[in-house]
């Protein structure tokens, strides 16, 4: 999962790009509305965190440029707290709606929630044969044994899960688990492949020549 | 007795009074006008008779009284010998027959009675009351006749030179009751005009006191509810319309004021809202697990960073709110504003090298009145912004300009920087509005930095004028100019 936070507060900035990466995203970053808008417009982020006030670009512009041509799921996040300003940021195409301060933990459950809305799932398990994928504890499961993945193995499972059935490219695979700062060479993706077949079965993941990788 | 507290109880009692006393005023002039009228004809009538018995009496000649007179008993006062030329009294009494018609008794009810000087009834004429007394002798020291009224008798008396008493009278009952029945005419005509003058006065005055009523009633409402509703000032060109007009200016003043106090509560506690934040996120993040030395200084930096952010925000929020509630008198003295610059100049040029601003100053020294801490946070703020919003590093340029006329000093500061584009020149001295909505640390400021410029120009008694131009070129740049009364 790939996210871009626009936040023009430094430490703020900061600190949620490293909370997020810590819970296994793939995080870009950008501290104002320009370079903000250009990115979610140039990568198909997974979703997108965007603070409202913003520096050359407002959230609500951000946002309502970017939807004229991604449906990105977008967390809006301000100090704004008024009825008034969650309309406004709901109606401009926010998908979510977040008032500073706000609790971490919290952050983190809508974020996933937000994600799994977009893939059309409501639940936060994901059931695959006998095989058990708790969105919320990153963790997967066989029956009642916990299967140890490292972080990157569980969201390449998390990310073919969500997009269960279909063909997914290598290259789509890789925007969303490598952010803007990871210089990982692409064949380290073929290196997560083979170590989740080894520990969820060779099978789990099929192979299309050409195309991608797909989960039934 | 509350209802006496009333306007309108208090206008209709005044009402009531001031028409009680002009209607008995009116009425009792009347009737007594009315009543002397009626006497003094019925004493005309009465003098007439009274000279026609006088014209009757039949005195005998002149000379020694008869011996069988006894000397008079009854009037000590006027011996006999002090007065010899005193006529004898009247023999005999007879009304002059030319003169006896006054007396008919049945086309009239006069009477008269005649007395001797010595007390005794001389003759009477029919249908003389026989209780009626003899006058008063003392009353003859009045010249003329004189007329009194008894019971529903009126008699007019005279008494002659000798001391004989003469009276004629007649009954009163019909003016009387005539009189009688104007007072009663009186009274109840007085008391219809009064129930009527009271009534209208109440209408009058509820009709006065009802549109006070109502605009008491609309401003009780509105003090105690909705600010933003007006009173009613349709009639505006009455006395009660300017009152509403006044009242409604007072609310739209209280409204503005009650508006500003609340945007002033949201914009200070959304400026907390964003430090809160940091320090909230960064340290639920660093709690999440166990970190090393070098994450949790990290955390701790992000705190402090956002700790004094606070800090310098509530600093200035409650050196405004001092400054409004005056609260903190400024406590003025003399000092130079040249020596005022060159110490606050330190302060600020760190950052001017840091960001390669030049800052020229061309001062020189100013005796004023003022308070050499906040002048210095002024120069501070202004100098501040002028350096931290400059976008050109290398070229930039502040300068600052002290001069005095004899009754200003003038302090510019004018830069090269970006200028203010003028839809927001008008405001930049409002709370927490920032011409660039980011709140960055980088640009650091609160939004109260002008605000407290113009709080502590305002405090010395000066003016604090803006001129910008944003168009890039050879101009660009700001100039704020502060004017102190020397």
């Amino acid at each position: 999962m790939r996210l871009l936070i626009i936040e023009d507060e430094p430490d703020m900035l900061q600190g949620l790009a490293k909370a997020m990466r810590e819970e296994g995203y793939a995080v870009d970053t950008a501290a104002d509305g320009e370079e903000g808008l250009y990115k979610a417009q140039s990568w198909d982020y997974d979703a997108l965190i965007l603070d409202a006030m913003l520096p050359r670009l407002d959230g609500w512009t951000v946002l309502s440029k970017l939807r004229a041509s991604k449906k990105t799921p977008v967390l809006m996040l301000t100090a704004r707290d008024t009825s008034k300003d969650r309309v406004r940021g709901l109606d401009a195409g926010a998908d979510d709606y977040v008032v500073k301060p706000f609790d971490l933990p919290e952050l983190l459950a809508r974020l996933r929630a937000l994600i799994r809305r977009s893939a059309g799932i409501t639940r936060n398990i994901i059931e695959l044969g006998e095989l058990r994928i708790d969105t919320a504890a990153r963790s997967v499961s066989h029956g009642l044994v916990v299967i140890e993945l490292t972080a990157r193995e569980y969201s390449l499972v998390e990310y073919l899960a969500l997009h269960r059935g279909e063909v997914v490219t290598r290259t789509t695979l890789y925007e969303h688990l490598f952010d803007e700062d990871d210089s990982t060479l692409s064949n380290l993706l073929d290196v997560h492949v083979s170590n989740i077949r080894k520990k969820l079965g060779h099978d789990f993941i099929t192979t299309r020549r050409g195309h991608g990788y797909s989960v039934e | 007795m509350n209802f006496l507290r009333s306007i309108r109880w208090r206008l209709q009692l005044w009402h009531g009074v001031i028409l009680l006393t002009v209607l008995l005023g009116f009425g009792v002039t009347a009737y007594r006008l009315e009543e002397a009228n009626e006497w003094r004809r019925v004493d005309a009538e009465l003098r007439q008779r009274l000279q026609a018995v006088h014209d009757s009496l039949r005195r005998p000649p002149p000379g020694p009284p008869p011996e069988e007179e006894p000397p008079p008993r009854g009037f000590p006062d006027l011996p006999r010998q002090g007065h010899p030329e005193t006529p004898p009294p009247p023999r005999s009494f007879r009304i002059i027959p030319d003169r006896a018609s006054l007396f008919a008794s049945e086309t009239n009810g006069f009477y008269y009675i005649l007395w001797l000087r010595d007390g005794r009834e001389l003759t009477r004429s029919g249908g003389a009351p026989r209780d009626c007394p003899a006058p008063e002798r003392s009353h003859q020291l009045r010249p003329g006749s004189t007329a009194r009224l008894r019971g529903s008798v009126r008699e007019a008396y005279d008494f002659t030179p000798p001391g004989e008493c003469l009276l004629v009278g007649r009954s009163v009952a019909v003016e009387q009751a005539s009189l009688s029945q104007l007072a009663l005419g009186f009274v109840a005509l007085g008391g219809t005009v009064l129930a009527l003058g009271l009534a209208g006065g109440s209408g009058l005055a509820a009709r006065a006191i009802r549109p006070i009523d109502d605009i008491s009633a609309a401003a009780t409402r509105i003090a105690t509810g909705d600010l933003s509703r007006r009173i009613d000032t349709t009639e505006t060109d009455n006395e009660l319309g300017r009152l509403a007009v006044v009242l409604n200016s007072a609310f739209s003043r209280l409204e503005a004021a009650a508006h500003q106090q609340s945007q002033f509560a949201a914009d200070a506690s959304h400026e907390l809202r964003t430090p809160v934040s940091v320090i909230l996120t960064q340290t639920q993040l660093a709690l999440s697990r166990d970190r090393d030395t070098a994450e949790y200084r990290a955390t701790l930096e992000a705190c402090q960073r956002s700790a004094q952010r606070m800090r310098r925000l509530i600093d200035s929020l409650l050196t405004l709110a001092r400054m409004d509630a005056g609260q903190e008198p400024m406590k003025m003295e003399p000092l130079d504003l040249e020596v005022v610059i060159q110490e606050a100049l330190p302060l600020i040029e760190p950052l001017a090298s840091d960001r390669g601003i030049q800052i020229h100053t061309q001062i020189v020294s100013i005796q004023c009145h003022g308070n050499a801490e906040r002048l210095t946070q002024l120069l501070i703020n202004l100098l501040g912004n002028a350096v931290a919003h400059h976008n050109k590093p290398g070229t930039g340029e502040v300068r600052i300009t002290l001069a005095a006329d004899d009754r200003m000093a003038t302090l510019t500061i004018a830069d090269n920087g970006p200028g203010i584009a003028v839809e927001h020149l008008s405001k930049i001295f409002e709370r927490f509005y920032r011409v660039d909505v980011s709140r960055t640390a980088a640009t650091g400021g609160s939004g109260l930095g002008l605000s407290m410029v113009k709080a502590i120009v305002d405090a010395h008694g000066g003016q604090v004028i803006v001129h910008s131009n944003p168009i890039p070129g050879a101009t660009q740049g700001s100039q704020v100019i502060v004017q102190l009364p020397l």
